[in-house]
């Protein structure tokens, strides 16, 4: 009976093989053919700026210490007579650890942080991989075009006095006694 | 004890608690906000909600605040009652209406008790969407930061400020939901123990200035135990630090020594570890050749080259240091033997430290801890300025003086934890507090009556006291009746009392009130009274130093200058502190090699031949002892970059490159751990002999593991060097502690000194402390609150001090000039530090306004000084309190070389022509 076997197995093959010679491949010639990748793609970590320009992380430190494989690593510091704001100091991602779960997009309360549609990040050198802030850092709103953390936390910065943010009342005048 | 039910399980608690203190007690989760374990309850904001059952047929129960009801026999109550658990979701969610949507820039995040209420209460999404409420911040010095949008007035931070640290400048402004806590208008906090603020506030309306400057999350701070070396006292602090930098101070809970507050020198002043004064590299002279510069040289050559010119040297001498540990101390008296070593003090803080350190040996009164001056319901400080030499202990004074009303309190069956109620039956009625000294601070609005003299005149008042109280001790017969009158007050009202305290202290540098303040506690110890001595010392290991034991430092001097030895090995210090500056420069000039091991630049390691780079406390483990007698360890919190090691390691790299040959090595040079230093120097002195029980050793382990010192959600291991090198070092060995300088390790209960920071599921802020206690507010689970190692052993006093010196006879041309120390500015490490240098006050002269007549001088006038060679550029304050004859003087950050107190004719000493009024 084991003959009769091999033989089946063998036309099956040759069947299945011959079958699809007519049917449209799935492979794509990458890279001269790209594929579509969803916005929503997780890939490259990058920074953004909010709608203004001005840097939209602030530094809080919850994408590290959202990270699973604790790839990045920042400082916060403040510049008084700049912007008065909160910025990241430095800002290091290892994307030698990095495994793009995203984790840090979903933790970042600005914005700031964002994974894109790119994955082409291969190096031969492992030090390559290391990005700064100077290569996080992108010039436009990334994703999310419309928000401004600034205009919404009620903190000060030099742009923006207390109320003038969204939903903030005229600071209170405490000597006042009108109820 | 009382038994309680909550929710239908019963605990026994103790029922002079509240219910919401022993909840927490037996480890409910129970939310609060203007509750505080040091300050009572107000019910100021009803988050504490839970529901109260007449007995188990009540089937409806009432809602009360458990912070405001006590934990009667039988009280029962339910926590997770839905009506209850509703009322304090609305609470929560009516003070989040104008709560920010900040945290991501605020420094409270992650560590705030905002959050984690909001969070066991449920109130996870807001439904509010319409304007909030804003307000103006203010500018509140240099370690204080301001964002009054945040606050939910729950009011602790007045109530802590004004009631419990006596300040005046912060208040309450203001109405209805348009509270504003601050000051009248922007400026410092004056306060000096302002920084509790950051700890007080539930949320982050005051936060931590010098941490905003290199801000970090708790979660990325590695931490370990560490002991202020600020003063004398000895507080526990928590120090967090990431990237090589410290970045903060906490406190650190111990029910004997500091409870739950610091003072602002010792929170802030920690800058000075990251201070780019910083000797980083070991530095020698080319071929030892006086003429030229030190350079930078490798560890191996320095050793080589220090061995060498050790073995053909005549003599070493070793002077020791009041602000280095025990370990390095005794490493450096193994190295030179204990003839050769000297401590490090001058003349006089030697001769102050012998007395206190006999008294403390022979005589029946115990030392008092921090703990114990705040139980103490009468109190005598003698010529001490507590606020600028101990602040910790000047504010363990402001709590004492509201023990005697508490009598009244009780009497009206008012539980001491009720502080509206108390406040109201206490009214302005304050406890005894009796201080002499020689200068007014605020602390003097608390005293019951306040003695501003000469310390002569403030030690006859003394040993009078004491005659008046001892039947058979010396007294002083010719008194003015002033001064009588007040002797025999306060000779009363210690006798009345059930456990006066008595407070004296090196910082008049008079032995005569050292002594008087022995004889009164004698005394009142014979009348069968627990009484207490305090001495306030100047460093944070004299005591310890004082222990351990050595030679004057002017036998050290001639030594030298007879050519009994030609070497001297400083162990961090400035000699130039010590002694007057013409015979340090002497001496450094006669010495034929001089080895300086410290950890900041300063005149002394300026004259270094070679340059050993010492770890800070930070950066090391040790030993002190505090002024009580206490010994405690401080950890090494993070490892320290260039050659910084620690200094005993130093010394026994010495005695190694002394004697190379391994065989017949012994002393310092055969330590390799800590544990190694510990053990050895116990065995210095028969009071150092359980050092080594003060904290466990390290091979100390929990289930085989060491203790982490970085928390569990550290972050950035893996990035946080790449930039450097990407093949992320496995974290440094820690040969000398059972702590590891990693996240992985055992976490779960640990013996005090080895809990990195207070942290609770729920509870990241540092209100945690609550978890690590079996009673609020009292000892931690496995405390070791270091180790006493001066018990009296006499029960009865010996031979009184009768040397009463003659009373203080202002002269015609001559001042007796008096130290003023200040507390931002008195003292030599913390002075580094940028937060406190802001603070500094300008050096200036006190005198009484009769002197400053005579000496035509106006308040405010710049003069210029000359004194023990040097001249100093003072301002003149004419302070009604300062004694007639004396002169104060407070040198500011140059509080060197200048030797008090002292006689000086001030018409000669004041250059003429250089008086200028200060606009």
């Amino acid at each position: 009976m084991k003959p009769l076997c091999y033989i089946h197995d063998l036309l099956l093959g040759l069947w299945i093989v011959f079958k699809r010679t007519f049917t449209k491949p799935v492979t794509v010639q990458y890279p001269e053919e790209r594929p579509y990748l969803p916005p929503r793609w997780r890939g490259r970590i990058v920074l953004t700026r909010d709608p203004d320009g001005e840097e939209r992380c602030v530094a809080c430190y919850l994408c590290a210490v959202a990270c699973p494989v604790d790839c990045i690593a920042l400082q916060a510091t403040d510049n008084p007579n700049a912007h008065e704001r909160r910025y990241p100091e430095f800002f290091r991602i290892n994307f030698s650890r990095c495994i793009y779960c995203g984790h840090c997009e979903e933790a970042c309360p600005t914005n700031a942080i964002q994974l894109i549609p790119d994955f082409e990040q291969s190096e031969y050198a492992r030090r390559n991989l290391i990005y700064e802030k100077e290569d996080l850092l992108i010039s436009g709103t990334g994703k999310y075009h419309d928000y401004n953390f600034y205009r919404v936390a009620g903190v000060k910065t030099r742009d923006k006095d207390k109320r003038q943010g969204e939903h903030e009342l005229p600071p209170v005048d405490v000597r006042s006694l009108m109820p | 004890m009382a038994t309680i039910i909550v929710d239908n399980r019963s605990y026994t608690v103790d029922e002079r608690k509240n219910l919401l203190a022993a909840c927490l007690g037996v480890g409910l989760n129970l939310p609060y906000f203007c509750w505080h374990p040091a300050m009572g309850s107000v019910g100021a904001c009803r988050q504490c909600a839970v529901k109260q059952f007449k007995d188990d047929h009540d089937p409806s129960g009432r809602l009360v605040m458990a912070c405001m009801t006590p934990a009667s026999q039988g009280t029962r109550i339910s926590i997770d009652d839905p009506d209850a658990k509703a009322f304090r979701a609305s609470v929560i969610e009516w003070l989040m209406v104008n709560h920010p949507h900040d945290c991501p820039v605020c420094d409270e995040g992650g560590e705030c008790h905002l959050q984690d209420m909001t969070v066991m209460t449920g109130h996870v999404y807001r439904r509010y969407r319409f304007p909030k409420r804003t307000h103006r911040n203010q500018s509140l010095g240099p370690f204080i930061r301001h964002e009054m949008n945040r606050c939910i007035q729950c009011y602790r931070c007045v109530r802590f400020y004004r009631d419990y640290a006596g300040g005046r400048d912060l208040n309450v402004f203001g109405a209805h939901d348009a509270l504003y806590f601050g000051r009248e208008q922007d400026g410092t906090l004056e306060n000096e123990f302002s920084g509790n603020l950051v700890e007080v506030c539930p949320t982050g309306v005051f936060t931590d200035k010098t941490l905003f400057q290199h801000y970090t999350r708790k979660w990325d701070l590695q931490s370990a135990q560490s002991i202020c070396s600020h003063c004398s006292l000895g507080c526990n602090t928590t120090v967090g630090e990431r990237y090589g930098i410290v970045r903060r101070i906490m406190n650190r809970f111990n029910s004997q020594v500091n409870g739950y507050f610091l003072c602002d020198r010792g929170r802030f002043g920690y800058g000075y570890v990251n201070s780019d004064k910083r000797i980083k590299r070991a530095l020698v002279r080319p071929a030892l050749d006086r003429t030229k510069p030190a350079q930078p040289e490798g560890v191996p050559q320095v050793l080589e080259i220090i061995g060498e010119r050790l073995r053909r040297v005549r003599g070493i001498i070793g002077i020791g240091s009041p602000r280095a540990s025990l370990e390095a101390n005794a490493a450096l008296r193994s190295l030179v033997g204990p003839q050769q070593f000297f401590l490090g003090v001058d003349e006089q803080e030697h001769r102050l430290l012998s007395t206190i350190l006999s008294i403390l040996r022979t005589g029946p009164v115990p030392s008092a801890s921090i703990h114990d001056a705040e139980q103490s319901d009468a109190v005598f400080v003698l010529g001490e300025d507590l606020l600028n030499n101990a602040p910790r202990l000047a504010l363990a004074l402001l709590q004492s003086v509201r023990q005697q009303p508490m009598e009244r309190v009780d009497e009206l069956k008012i539980p001491r934890w009720d502080e509206a109620a108390v406040c109201n039956a206490v009214q302005s009625r304050r406890g005894p507090l009796f201080m002499a000294g020689h200068r007014q601070t605020w602390v003097h609005e608390y005293a019951t009556d306040s003695y501003f003299a000469a310390p002569d005149d403030i030690a006859r008042l003394g040993f009078a006291v004491a005659g008046r109280i001892g039947p058979d001790a010396p007294s002083v017969p010719d008194l003015t009746n002033d001064v009588r009158d007040l002797a025999q007050r306060i000779a009363d009202a210690l006798t009345r009392a059930q456990q006066p305290l008595i407070i004296a202290g090196t910082g008049s540098g008079s032995q005569a009130t050292i002594e008087a303040a022995a004889n009164v506690a004698w005394a009142l110890h014979q009348h069968g009274k627990q009484t207490r001595l305090s001495f306030v010392v100047p460093e944070s290991n004299s005591v310890g130093l004082a222990l351990l034991g050595g030679g004057r430092l002017h036998d050290a001097f001639d030594s030298i200058s007879q050519q009994k030895a030609d070497t001297v090995i400083v162990l961090e210090n400035d000699l130039y502190r010590r002694a007057e500056q013409a015979k340090v420069d002497a001496f450094l000039e006669t010495a034929q090699t001089v080895i300086v091991i410290d950890s900041l630049e300063q005149r002394t390691a300026a004259h270094a031949d070679v340059l050993l780079p010492a770890a800070t406390g930070p950066e090391s483990d040790g030993t002190l002892v505090n002024q009580e007698g206490r010994a405690q360890r401080f950890y090494q919190v993070f490892v320290p970059d260039g050659d910084i090691t620690d200094s005993w390691r130093w010394l026994r790299d010495l005695a190694r490159a002394k004697s190379p040959e391994a065989d017949g090595v012994t002393g310092v040079a055969t330590w390799n751990t800590f544990d190694d230093a510990v053990s050895a120097t116990a065995a210095t002195a028969s009071e150092l002999a359980r050092i080594g029980e003060v904290a466990p050793p390290a091979s100390f382990r929990v289930v085989g593991q060491k203790v982490p010192r970085q928390p569990d959600r550290y972050s950035g291991r893996t990035s946080m060097l790449s930039h450097l090198t990407v093949h992320e070092p496995p974290p440094p060995p820690d040969p000398d502690t059972p702590l590891g300088f990693s996240m992985e390790g055992y976490r779960g209960p640990l013996p005090s000194p080895l809990i990195s920071q207070f942290w609770a599921p729920g509870w990241n802020s540092i209100q945690a402390v609550n978890k690590y206690q079996d009673e609020v507010g009292g000892p931690l689970r496995d405390e070791m609150p270091g180790l006493r190692l001066i018990e009296p052993v006499a029960t009865k006093a010996p031979c009184w001090f009768t040397a009463i010196p003659p009373a203080f006879q202002p002269t015609l041309h001559q001042w007796l000039f008096l130290p003023l120390s200040a507390v931002f500015g008195g003292e030599e490490l913390s002075n580094r530090s940028p937060a406190i240098a802001e603070r500094i006050s300008e050096p200036f002269l006190s005198l009484h306004p009769s002197d400053g007549a005579r000496l035509s001088l106006e308040d405010q006038v710049t003069i210029e000084l000359a004194l023990q060679g040097m001249t100093y550029r003072l301002a003149v304050h004419l302070e009604s309190s300062t004694p007639m004859g004396t002169a104060g003087i407070s040198l500011g950050y140059d509080a060197s070389g200048v030797r008090v107190p002292v006689w000086v004719d001030l018409f000669k000493a004041i250059k003429t022509g250089h008086r200028r009024r200060v606009a």
